[in-house]
């Protein structure tokens, strides 16, 4: 396949998952609603804990409370609490169907990364933009007035969308294994609410276990994203540092893909049916 | 035959059952982290945190356990299974609420239990008769405030089935918040879960007077003895709501 026809077919395949998750509105409204409820209640509690601890793990209370408010924008766009392509892979593994897909004149990794980044952007703009907005005109919000900012901002949210999927499409190819995935999906969303930053900001982690926590890939999905918004790790060299760390881990998980994919097609009869 | 069908599968069940009391867990990790930086939030010590959250997390993995399938009923709408229900000789309430009926949603139940009962150890309260028999009618009550909230959800997918999704800012959303005091909240936000929907009912105002501290706006110190009251109070109107959207619905016809 020439480049030009591939870079068609794998922007093709991202419009239709833009798409099929763009035809359902009430339930992306509803979204919308639930997560402003949860950015409301979250920011309640933060702003107590800032109280009583002003600066807590360097952040002030306005840059709290913005952590909340993108964190709930990122939730749907990086499936951080659920959702995401994985089960439905697995459900493709499960019957058989796999084998159709890996015969396709597509690479299989590459077809579901340009699937789930079609659907995260829609996600992003979607359930992402509205309760930013609902945010920041009820609480004091740190959001930069720099363009530049922003957009290195989008590019790290791109790059943790990248390392979301790889994560993902690792725990998806065990079902080649397992059949049954529901346990190790829900062992790895366990995880990466944990290691993300979704429950609390990973610099609020004490001591040692802390440092470990963002040195894992899953800071990247959300806390890496909003440092760098917020201007954390000062200055471009700070930012160049974490899309720096975002993208190494983006290759080395895509790479590990690879290898799974690789063993997982060469040792596993598909199931027939 | 729900249960049956999941305990055929032993390990996994269990795994589920784990994973379950795990995920519930998980906030009570960002609780107990919160308090490595801090002694007291919005005045209250971690035990009172403790109690606040077991309680809100027993009821609502009650209420989930025994209603939190009815957010299936916008998806069986829309493929028309609903229709097989209303044929067969059974209340279609209790089709609804048997639908997929997940055993594993005990794990949450009983992590909460676990942390209600640590927190009650561990606060500085003197247990007389009345507050020992307080705390299992106020799980009791919250269960069924949450029931209602979920009753009132599955009649709400009647007239929007995709919108499932709204009744978690009231179920999870709500005990979310009813995990922390009320003094962290602003003022018009108790006032809506207090007056509008009554979900400070499920534990604020019991535990508060379980703590020796005031009720909220001044209201009386016997209001937190009203849960169960309350609760018939809204699973009323959830209920004929339901009968409603029941008796409004035209199946999808295929």
């Amino acid at each position: 396949m020439a480049g030009g026809d591939a870079v068609r077919l794998y922007a093709a395949v991202a419009a239709g998952g833009f798409r099929r998750y763009a035809t359902y509105g009430t339930a992306t409204a509803a979204g919308v609603f639930t997560n402003t409820v949860f950015g409301f209640i979250v920011a309640y509690t933060y702003i107590a804990l800032w109280d009583e601890r002003p600066h807590l793990g360097g952040y002030d209370q306005a840059q709290a409370l913005t952590f909340v408010w993108i964190s709930q924008s990122l939730l749907a766009a990086g499936a951080l609490i659920g959702g995401g392509f994985q089960e439905e892979m697995q459900e493709r593994i499960r019957t058989g169907d796999i084998a159709v897909d890996l015969y396709r004149p597509a690479d299989l990794q590459l077809w579901w990364l340009a699937a789930d980044l079609g659907r995260a952007a829609f996600q992003l703009l979607a359930r992402g933009v509205p309760p930013t907005i609902a945010g920041a005109l009820w609480f004091d919000l740190a959001l930069p007035a720099d363009p530049l900012r922003w957009v290195l901002f989008l590019v790290s949210v791109w790059l943790g969308l990248v390392v979301g999927f790889a994560l993902r499409y690792l725990v998806g190819l065990c079902a080649f294994w397992l059949l049954d995935g529901s346990g190790v999906n829900m062992m790895s969303l366990l995880v990466s609410m944990f290691c993300s930053g979704v429950l609390l900001p990973l610099n609020v982690f004490p001591g040692a276990f802390g440092e470990v926590v963002r040195m894992l890939p899953w800071s990247s999905m959300l806390q890496v994203p909003i440092d760098v918004l917020l201007g954390e790790g000062s200055g471009a060299g700070g930012a160049g540092a974490a899309l720096a760390f975002q993208a190494a881990w983006a290759v080395l998980l895509l790479a590990a893909g690879r290898v799974l994919q690789a063993a997982a097609t060469r040792k596993v009869v598909v199931q027939g049916g | 035959m729900w249960v049956r069908s999941t305990l055929a599968y032993r390990a996994s069940f269990a795994l589920a059952l784990v994973g379950s009391a795990l995920t519930s867990a998980l906030d009570f990790v960002g609780i107990y982290i919160m308090f490595t930086h801090i002694d007291a939030l919005g005045g209250f010590s971690l035990p009172e945190v403790a109690l606040l959250y077991g309680t809100a997390g027993a009821a609502l993995g009650l209420a989930d356990l025994l209603l939190g399938n009815t957010d299936r009923v916008g998806a069986r709408i829309r493929d028309g299974s609903l229709d097989t229900m209303l044929v067969r000789p059974v209340p279609v309430f209790a089709q609804v609420a048997a639908d997929r009926f997940a055993l594993r949603r005990l794990g949450r139940v009983l992590q909460g239990a676990a942390v209600t009962a640590w927190g009650a150890a561990h606060v500085d309260v003197a247990w007389t008769a009345d507050k020992v028999l307080l705390l299992p009618l106020t799980v009791l009550a919250g269960t069924a405030i949450f029931a209602a909230v979920f009753l009132a959800g599955a009649a709400f997918q009647f007239v929007a089935g995709d919108a499932a999704e709204v009744q978690n800012s009231f179920t999870y959303g709500g005990a979310t918040m009813l995990q922390y005091p009320p003094s962290v909240f602003g003022r018009e936000m108790v006032r809506g879960v207090v007056f509008v929907v009554p979900l400070a009912f499920v534990n604020w105002l019991p535990a508060l007077y379980l703590l020796g501290r005031p009720q909220p706006f001044g209201l009386p110190w016997w209001t937190a003895f009203l849960s169960p009251f309350v609760a018939l109070l809204v699973l009323a109107p959830a209920a004929v709501a339901w009968r409603a959207g029941l008796r409004s619905y035209r199946s999808t016809g295929s």
